[in-house]
């Protein structure tokens, strides 16, 4: 059979004239940047661009730089908590969603109730952070009227401190929610119904099937979800804290990403500080993701790799 | 749920046979908490859309609330007459229509080759596509790169570049290639003599649509509700998508899109440009909104692929 080989490995070659291009592009998006962090240890000069700039003395410079600066604990702690609350409530709400959702057996309604809920995940952040604005304004939004119908005082909600976490993370699973339960819904569907004949005979109700059968069915998918967002736990995404940022809220909407913009490309320039605050952070995210996905193999034996 | 529902029946009739009351009052409080959280997640939507066709008095009033009040059209009017809108939902369509085609096609010639068993170094280049899922060069390595290196600076190309292929989307592709299609099809493609190329466009794309579509969906709402890479690479605003528009509308508070009238207006304006952002917020999102009915049933399936293999 020696010729069919021949004849496969000959063809072979328009496989890789396809893949050609794709690797190219992972080659100069993906890869090029990546020594770029080098930058992290540099005296960046415009001049002699990244590769050609001086080492900084020392070496350390700028991440001793951040850790010195009153960002450092500002700008973690931000992220940590902001990223921390959301994992808190936008993690086990969409595995309830799907749960409920399985106990349904209007399809009608299931149906309706999927559809609705997944429709928030396509509004762009600035359209939900433009529709939290307009909702909180303290002259004509719809939250301040029914505020003073209950006898409070209307305020501009977004420039409030105290309720820009709970704003932001409500915002979150109200967006997401929807979305996120489509994956549970699918391993759901993969629980075999002979279980939940037993457990019938066996004498238990729907509620008990749900919490017994259904939940410890999916999870695996759940760890694994878990898994991955622990990875997260470090980097909140960047528009929509950007967005809902101002003035009055910075002490606690100020993270990570919005400061390293923030002194990079929006003011100051200062790149090789802001590369050192990434590193340091995507280092950070990664050690996460290990540690979880090895504590996650010690206890469950689930595991991303 | 679709997979399920074919082996189901006769589990779930002889389940509602057998109900006790317990299961009965169990479903009556799941529906009922249901019901109120689709109503949460409906009624802000609800709302923008009745705002938007409401006169600007009764919003900033607080009389809207079910239904809208004194019906206009003055506000989607306003809308059209802001040449800075129109000319960013003209840039965006446009981006959304170059960036999802090549994307789409960066991500079925990477899927294609990688989901062929018999293709030599096969895991070497899924590691090599895998290993910038969890590390990146950060933003400014890659600023730096593209405006200084590429020269890419102010230009569209930056904007899809940047964002580009998703390997997660390449892996759900890949997947679906690899266990939807069985792989007879295309031996018998290429004992008839297809060649490779042949086999994708006449063989594996025909039978992909689904697929296809969930990821150009994915990949066009992305490209559309992004703002970032925008902001950081375009500096010319006749290049701006809608978004960045938007922001400077919706969230910086910007009054100039209600024409007319001077200083002394300023409340006036304040209050029309009210219920304009709600009009706004509309018009932005209906392209998104029309194109989900028509690829909502594949979500489940398009997930499920992935998380196969993810």
């Amino acid at each position: 059979m020696y010729w069919i080989r021949q004849r496969r490995i000959n063809k072979n070659w328009q496989f890789y004239l396809m893949l050609l291009l794709p690797l190219v592009w992972y080659f100069v998006f993906c890869y090029m940047p990546m020594p770029g962090v080098v930058l992290a240890f540099k005296k960046y000069s415009a001049m002699k661009g990244v590769y050609g700039s001086p080492f900084a003395n020392p070496w350390y410079k700028w991440f001793l730089k951040y850790y010195q600066s009153p960002y450092f604990s500002r700008t973690i702690g931000n992220t940590f908590y902001l990223s921390f609350l959301s994992l808190l409530l936008g993690f086990p709400l969409p595995i309830l969603l799907a749960l409920l959702l399985n106990e349904v057996r209007n399809r009608a309604f299931q149906k309706t109730v999927q559809n609705i809920t997944y429709i928030p995940h396509f509004l762009s952040t600035v359209v939900l952070v433009g529709m939290m604005t307009c909702f909180t304004n303290r002259d004509f939004g719809i939250v301040n009227k029914a505020i003073e119908w209950a006898g409070g005082t209307p305020e501009n909600w977004m420039q409030v401190p105290a309720v820009f976490r709970g704003l932001y993370v409500g915002s979150g699973v109200w967006q997401n929610m929807g979305w996120d339960s489509i994956i549970y819904i699918a391993a759901l569907a993969g629980v075999d119904p002979q279980l939940h004949e037993s457990a019938y005979i066996d004498g238990a109700n729907r509620y008990q099937c749900m919490w017994y059968i259904n939940l410890p069915s999916i999870m695996p998918t759940v760890v694994i979800m878990l898994i991955l967002n622990s990875g997260h736990i470090l980097s909140v995404g960047f528009e929509k804290v950007y967005l809902m940022q101002n003035d009055l809220n910075m002490a606690v909407s100020d993270v990570i990403s919005t400061y390293v913009y923030r002194i990079s490309l929006l003011s100051s320039n200062q790149f090789e500080l802001s590369t050192a605050i990434g590193l340091f952070n995507s280092v950070v995210n990664c050690a996460m993701l290990v540690i979880v996905n090895s504590i996650s193999r010690k206890i469950s034996d689930v595991q991303l790799w | 749920m679709t997979s399920n529902s074919k082996n189901l029946p006769t589990a779930k009739k002889s389940f509602r046979s057998r109900q006790s009351k317990g299961d009965i009052a169990f479903e009556i409080v799941v529906v009922i908490l249901l019901a109120l959280l689709t109503l949460t997640i409906i009624y802000p939507l609800y709302f923008v859309v009745i705002a938007s066709f409401s006169d600007a008095k009764a919003v900033v009033g607080g009389q809207v609330i079910v239904l809208p009040v004194n019906v206009t059209l003055e506000n989607y009017k306003e809308c059209f007459k802001n040449g800075d809108l129109m000319q960013g939902y003209g840039n965006s369509f446009q981006l959304l229509i170059y960036g999802t085609a090549i994307y789409l096609f960066l991500t079925i010639l990477c899927a294609y080759p990688l989901s062929r068993k018999d293709l030599w170094g096969r895991n070497g280049i899924m590691v090599y596509c895998t290993i910038p899922m969890f590390f990146g060069g950060g933003l400014i390595p890659t600023y730096l790169l593209v405006t200084k290196t590429l020269g890419l600076s102010n230009s569209w190309w930056a904007v899809i570049l940047v964002g580009g292929v998703s390997t997660y989307n390449m892996i759900i592709m890949r997947t679906f290639f690899m266990s939807s299609i069985p792989f007879e099809l295309q031996e018998a493609a290429e004992i008839d003599g297809c060649s490779p190329l042949r086999t994708l466009i006449s063989i594996i794309l025909p039978l992909s649509i689904p697929v296809i579509c969930v990821i150009g969906l994915y990949y066009g709402v992305g490209i559309w509700n992004s703002y970032f890479t925008a902001l950081i690479y375009l500096s010319d605003k006749n290049k701006w998508p809608l978004q960045l528009f938007l922001r400077q509308i919706l969230v910086n508070a910007d009054l100039s899109v209600v024409d007319g009238g001077d200083a002394s207006d300023m409340a006036r304006r304040a209050m029309r440009a009210e219920t304009i952002k709600y009009a706004i917020c509309v018009l932005a999102s209906i392209p998104m909104l029309v194109i989900y009915p028509f690829i909502q049933r594949y979500f489940v399936k398009g997930v499920m692929i992935g998380s196969v293999k993810g």
